[in-house]
């Protein structure tokens, strides 16, 4: 048995800066710098994965939608599938698109319960891996139109997207004891905060409240929290508190209103994502984001494949269409991207065509036709 | 066990919520198996974190989260068994086995055994974010929910902010040998302490199920009867389920009312020995 060494070592902003060089330095910067990197030539290629489920039909919406408005943008498609590993494109060839395009749209790939080889490691996981996509924004915002049992929702959340729980180092070390890691770092816990920050200046955020279990998990999240207060205090505008995540649960199904910006590690922004997503409307309306330093995924926020409703014409596109949007607006076609979203709320706010998840009967067919015509006008 | 049941006299969002969140409370992520990795460790599991650009003399921290066989069944068991004495009629399992496909793995797969023994309790599974969209959008279709220790907390801390907030919803530990009652949220309420507003519902309706397990059911019913009665005949309500009363006010109308309903037990002080063993269908 090893022994531990128990140190604490204060870490010293200013002598991390010194030791690292210029290009770490701007690589612990949140957003990415798009004017230089995106191409001119006239067309911007999109990677686009269409995943599992209803991503492919949805695909098709927003294809449909770019056409509309005339977006200039060329979709490189690739089919990735875990379900389907002989049909899958590899993973080295997916990586190599993103990074090769810069942006991408992705669908929902299902983990299913047993992969090919024992893998523990899921597609997602590898792929956000090797694209080192660490941060996962996904804004919530109430829509005028749906009855809704909380109104006046308008808050992001912020998951850090490659360690803690979903490290995929599990043993089972006797027979009838499965250990699984949990991993925190310093140089991840940082690098997410300072992403929330950053986020938070560039959209007028006032408050930043960090999620975390550190009552229990002591030192995990207690790293956590430190660099949340570390980072905090460079940004004296915004204000940081912290929450347990329990009680952050409780909070957003109570009073909502008042979260501004949540920022999580792994497991827990998952949850939270997912439940603030049930509070505006389920998985079919929340879009989110993916980011590294180069590349930014848009895929919708609350990731379920919806595997029973493919091809039955029946799910809600608004998730993917608001990605397109968000992807628009990403690559400074704002233009488009407001007349799309605008398009979008009407719709939803004359509440004649509504999908079955959000309490109406129509198809999705029936909402995409609605769409476009509000685009012509 | 946390029973969350929507009470027609607390406004909330949600009505005909009964949930009974089962939660096993003494290992997974909580297993306090914690430490800051050394140089030499780092390194080997550098092998296995693709990442590589680490430095040696960062933080790394990581945990154990121990999921056993034993403890499961054991869990499992006692989901089923509530179940069928209570009667209802479906349990769900909630997990993250496409992440933790080991550990979570094995809980499910403890669950499928012990459903088997089952046959007239419908068992399904359900992953731990799919979870709380439903819980927030649709809470009616859910009966018992069995779980490992940290989902366990998140989940009942979102039932009990659907039907009326930490104050209202009472919890029980249940072991071999001992047990233990206590509120359902395990909030200490530190910003509110001392200043008279705290909603004892939650601690009286917890020491109401202690009188149960010891065999005093009158006094049980008598206190949650009088708890009610408070809130929905007199309207005494503390600030967090939406009124302007204290917590003294609210004892005093609690006590008063338990006068009212127990004149024929009569108050007897003396202590009672248990008159039966732990009995499954006890669980309120």
């Amino acid at each position: 048995m090893t022994s531990i060494l128990f140190r604490r070592v204060q870490p010293n902003i200013i002598g991390t800066l010194l030791r690292k060089n210029v290009e770490q330095i701007r690589s612990l910067s949140s957003i990415p710098n798009t004017a230089e990197k995106i191409s001119e030539s006239h067309k911007y290629h999109v990677t686009v994965v269409p995943g599992d489920g209803v991503g492919p039909e949805l695909m098709l919406c927003v294809r449909e939608v770019f056409n509309a408005v005339g977006a200039p943008i060329e979709f490189d498609e690739l089919l990735a599938s875990e379900l389907m590993p002989g049909r899958s494109s590899s993973l080295a060839d997916i990586v190599a698109s993103f990074k090769r395009n810069r942006v991408g749209m992705k669908g929902i790939l299902t983990t299913p319960a047993i992969s090919e080889g024992g893998d523990l490691m899921s597609l997602n996981m590898k792929i956000r891996r090797a694209l080192d996509l660490y941060a996962n924004v996904v804004r919530i915002k109430t829509v005028p139109g749906l009855k809704l049992r909380h109104q006046n929702i308008d808050f992001i959340v912020i998951r850090e997207q490659t360690e803690g729980e979903y490290s995929a180092l599990e043993h089972e070390s006797v027979h009838g004891v499965v250990e699984s890691l949990k991993i925190t770092t310093y140089e991840n816990s940082r690098r997410i905060a300072k992403f929330a920050f950053d986020f938070a200046t560039k959209f007028n955020r006032k408050k930043i409240t960090a999620v975390h279990k550190a009552n229990i998990m002591k030192l995990g999240d207690g790293l956590f929290l430190e660099s949340c207060r570390e980072v905090a205090t460079l940004y004296p505008n915004i204000k940081l508190e912290t929450m347990i995540v329990d009680n952050t649960c409780m909070q957003l199904v109570s009073k909502p209103q008042q979260f501004d910006v949540l920022v999580a590690p792994n497991l827990y922004g998952n949850i939270v994502s997912n439940l603030a997503a049930g509070l505006v409307g389920g998985a079919g309306m929340v879009p989110g984001e993916s980011y590294s330093t180069d590349v930014a995924i848009f895929e919708p926020g609350a990731r379920h494949p919806f595997l029973t409703g493919a091809g039955r014409n029946i799910a809600n596109p608004t998730a993917m269409l608001l990605c397109g949007v968000n992807l628009l607006q990403y690559l400074h076609l704002d233009g488009m991207a407001q007349k799309i979203e605008n398009a979008i709320a009407t719709v939803i706010k004359q509440q004649k065509i509504k999908t079955r998840d959000i309490g109406g009967y129509a198809t999705q067919q029936d909402f995409l036709r609605s769409v476009l015509q509000q685009l012509e006008y | 066990v946390i029973r969350c049941k929507s009470s027609p006299v607390v406004p909330t969002r949600h009505s005909d919520i009964d949930i009974l969140v089962i939660r096993e409370n003494t290992e997974g992520e909580y297993s306090s198996l914690e430490h800051e990795s050394v140089p030499g460790v780092v390194e080997s599991l550098k092998g296995e974190i693709s990442s590589g650009k680490y430095e040696l003399n960062f933080m790394l921290f990581t945990l154990f989260s121990v999921i056993t066989r034993a403890k499961s069944l054991k869990i499992a068991r006692f989901a089923f068994e509530i179940a069928k004495h209570a009667d209802r009629k479906k349990v769900t399992a909630v997990h993250k086995a496409n992440i933790m496909k080991l550990s979570d793995g094995l809980f499910i797969e403890c669950c499928r055994e012990i459903a088997a023994e089952y046959p007239d309790i419908k068992f399904d599974t359900m992953i731990v974010d799919n979870t709380c969209m439903q819980l927030v959008n649709r809470p009616t279709q859910f009966d018992v929910m069995v779980m490992p220790n940290l989902y366990g907390n998140i989940v009942s801390n979102v039932c009990a902010g659907l039907v009326g907030g930490s104050g209202f919803v009472a919890g029980s530990n249940y072991g071999d040998h001992f047990a233990v009652f206590e509120q359902g949220t395990r909030n200490t309420g530190l910003g509110i302490a001392g200043r008279n507003i705290a909603n004892p519902s939650g601690i009286l309706f917890a020491a109401a199920n202690m009188l149960k397990y010891l065999g005093l059911d009158q006094h049980c019913s008598a206190i949650k009867n009088a708890v009610l009665n408070t809130i929905q005949e007199h309207k005494i309500k503390t600030p967090d389920i939406g009124g302007t009363s204290t917590t003294t006010q609210f004892v005093e109308c609690v006590l008063n009312e338990i006068i009212k309903l127990t004149p024929s037990i009569g108050f007897n002080y003396e202590m009672q020995k248990a008159t039966h063993a732990f009995r499954f269908k006890d669980i309120d």
